[in-house]
């Protein structure tokens, strides 16, 4: 079986004069649960105007997400976040800044919150990732999933996967003490439309199992 | 980003030999995967060092701290030791960044990681560090977050980091392998560079060089030490100023002083001639003016940072009273 994967619409941002436009992933071959899914694309660097010729340099990685695991072959420029949205079709996971400032993209590695954005996706084998898409069990929400819509903690909803992500790497490592302890503790998610109070108190009922 | 290939080493012996070779290390990476996104860093090999045995914090038969140089941020601030001994530190590391990058950084590459200057980071601005010879578009550019002390006709860019901040006023120790796998160790005051006419070179190290650990030496207890950061907003910034203060208190008067100011120099800025000010004498409030108003000594302001010379003296008097006590 073979899937054709998605062309990316998304250039990674670039700067003159030094890089090319040219999408920084390029997966080629994927394996779900053991069982080869996927054979075909490569993006190849000539289709997209690159002057050089020869392959980038990439890397095979075998690494859990949600529960299944994905054998892949990145780009060694690939990250987490783009494996994720671009390739793995989880786009949960938001791309807010690309550079670690403003926790949109934030995710469990190994039980522990980190920037999607800024984690290379080659050095990521043998890990286990959660995104937002594996918070829920089933049909049953996480309790913070459900603290977000009692709170109305959200109004564009941009930034809540990365705030919920945030939020339950918060609660694990026992940082909700007080109001100002989870603000503080929270401060690596930005939420432009300023939903702060609410993000707050979700965070805070979830925690005390409210 | 620039291609580049990708080796994952797990012996010390493997990552000196990959850096010997020209391979550059990685560890959180929260430094480096984001220049080179921008560009501003064009590694050809990264070398994976983040399953290197230094993930260690012990304390040394003196009584001073060993903290690896692959500890987390988020694991040094957390550890007890750090806590109860040198709590600078951990306040300096909690001020810092956000969580989800404390989890991932290192404190090799905390100490290792590069200015935030705007036109560092923009590959199309004239900038000295990054293009030697090219200029500082800071020096009559917007420079209201620049230093104003340390600074050269070449480089005004402040160091971001708040731990080498607590580092620098305990005159820390950065332990190094060098390629021949021979071990030697520099003081923080010569580990990061003032710009000088060369402000590509920031630290002391050479190419291929790896860090394995900070010592803390030891310092007469009791000891009593805090971090204090003034930034834009309240937390996820860096610091506008900053101070670490450590102080040895006995018998009523001040033993021993270290202090030294962050977001303000092109490297932490130890503050001697406030140290000096201090040695000697009873905790009182008059004390803390009279010290903190050396401060900003030297300080060669900038069109748009003159605030940070009172800014500076403010943050080292509030700090020396939160720390000293007031009385
Ligand atoms: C949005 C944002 C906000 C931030 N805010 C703050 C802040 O408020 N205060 C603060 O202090 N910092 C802040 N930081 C910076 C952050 O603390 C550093 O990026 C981090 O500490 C770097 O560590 P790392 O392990 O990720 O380094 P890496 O990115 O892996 O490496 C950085 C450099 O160090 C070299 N290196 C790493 N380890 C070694 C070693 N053992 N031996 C030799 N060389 C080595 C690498 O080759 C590279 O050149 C912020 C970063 C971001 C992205
Ligand atoms: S997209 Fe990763 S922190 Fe903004
Ligand atoms: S809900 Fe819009 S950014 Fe947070």
């Amino acid at each position: 079986m073979s899937t054709e994967l998605p062309e990316s619409t998304v250039s990674p941002p670039t700067r003159a004069p030094f890089t090319t436009s040219r999408r920084t992933f390029i997966a080629t071959t994927t394996l779900a649960g053991g069982a080869v899914v996927a054979g075909g694309l490569f993006v190849g660097p000539n289709a997209l105007g690159d002057e050089s010729a020869a392959e980038p340099p990439s890397g095979r990685v075998s690494l859990t997400v949600n529960g299944v695991r994905h054998t892949v072959m990145v780009d060694n420029r690939t990250s987490l976040l783009d494996l994720l949205r671009e390739h793995l079709d989880l786009t949960g996971s938001k791309k807010g800044c690309n550079a670690g400032a403003c926790g949109a993209c934030t995710v469990l590695v190994d039980g522990q919150r980190v920037n999607s954005c800024l984690t290379l996706a080659v050095r990521l084998d043998g890990a286990e990732v959660t995104t937002i898409e594996g918070l829920a069990d089933g049909e049953d929400l996480h309790a913070l999933q459900q603290a977000f819509i009692d709170q109305d903690a959200f109004q564009c909803g941009f930034c809540t996967s990365g705030q919920i992500m945030s939020g339950v790497g918060c609660i694990k490592e026992g940082h909700t003490g007080s109001a100002e302890e989870i603000r503080e503790w929270m401060s690596g998610n930005i939420c432009r439309c300023g939903c702060y109070t609410k993000i707050v108190r979700a965070v805070d009922h979830a925690a005390r199992g409210k | 980003m620039h291609p580049f290939s990708y080796t994952k080493v797990s012996t010390t012996r493997e990552a000196l030999n990959a850096g010997r070779s020209g391979g550059r290390y990685i560890a959180g990476g929260t430094t480096l995967v984001d220049l080179m996104r921008e560009t501003v860093e064009r590694p050809d090999t990264l070398v994976d060092i983040s399953g290197l045995p230094l993930r260690g914090i012990t304390v040394t038969g003196r009584g001073g701290l060993r903290i690896g140089a692959l500890v987390r941020m988020a694991e040094a601030a957390a550890d007890s030791k750090v806590r109860t001994t040198f709590p600078v530190i951990s306040q300096a590391l909690e001020l810092s960044a956000s969580a989800q990058l404390r989890n991932m950084a290192t404190i090799g590459g905390n100490i290792m990681q590069r200015t935030r200057c705007a036109y560092f980071r923009d590959v199309t601005a004239a900038c000295n560090k990054r293009e030697p010879g090219s200029g500082c578009a800071a020096l009559k550019g917007v420079n209201r977050t620049h230093a104003i002390l340390g600074t050269s006709g070449d480089c005004v860019a402040t160091h971001p980091s708040d731990a080498a901040v607590a580092f620098a006023a305990l005159e820390a120790r950065v332990h190094v392998l060098g390629s021949d796998g021979r071990e030697r160790s520099i003081g923080f005051a010569d580990f990061l560079l003032r710009p000088g006419s060369t402000p590509h070179r920031e630290q002391a190290i050479h190419r291929g060089e790896l860090i394995t650990a900070v010592e803390i030496p030891v310092h007469p207890r009791p000891l009593v030490s805090g971090y204090l950061k003034v930034r834009d907003r309240q937390s996820y910034e860096f610091a506008l100023t900053s101070a670490a203060v450590a102080l040895h208190v006995r018998g009523g008067v001040i033993r021993e002083a270290r202090v030294a100011a962050g977001g303000v120099g092109t490297v932490p800025w130890k503050l001697s001639a406030v140290e000096r000010h201090l040695i000697g004498e009873r905790p009182s409030e008059a004390l803390w003016t009279a010290a903190a108003a050396r401060a900003a000594d030297g300080a060669r302001p900038l069109e748009h940072n003159r605030f940070k010379v009172d800014l500076l003296k403010r943050t080292v008097e509030r700090q020396l009273r939160i720390v000293g006590g007031s009385r």
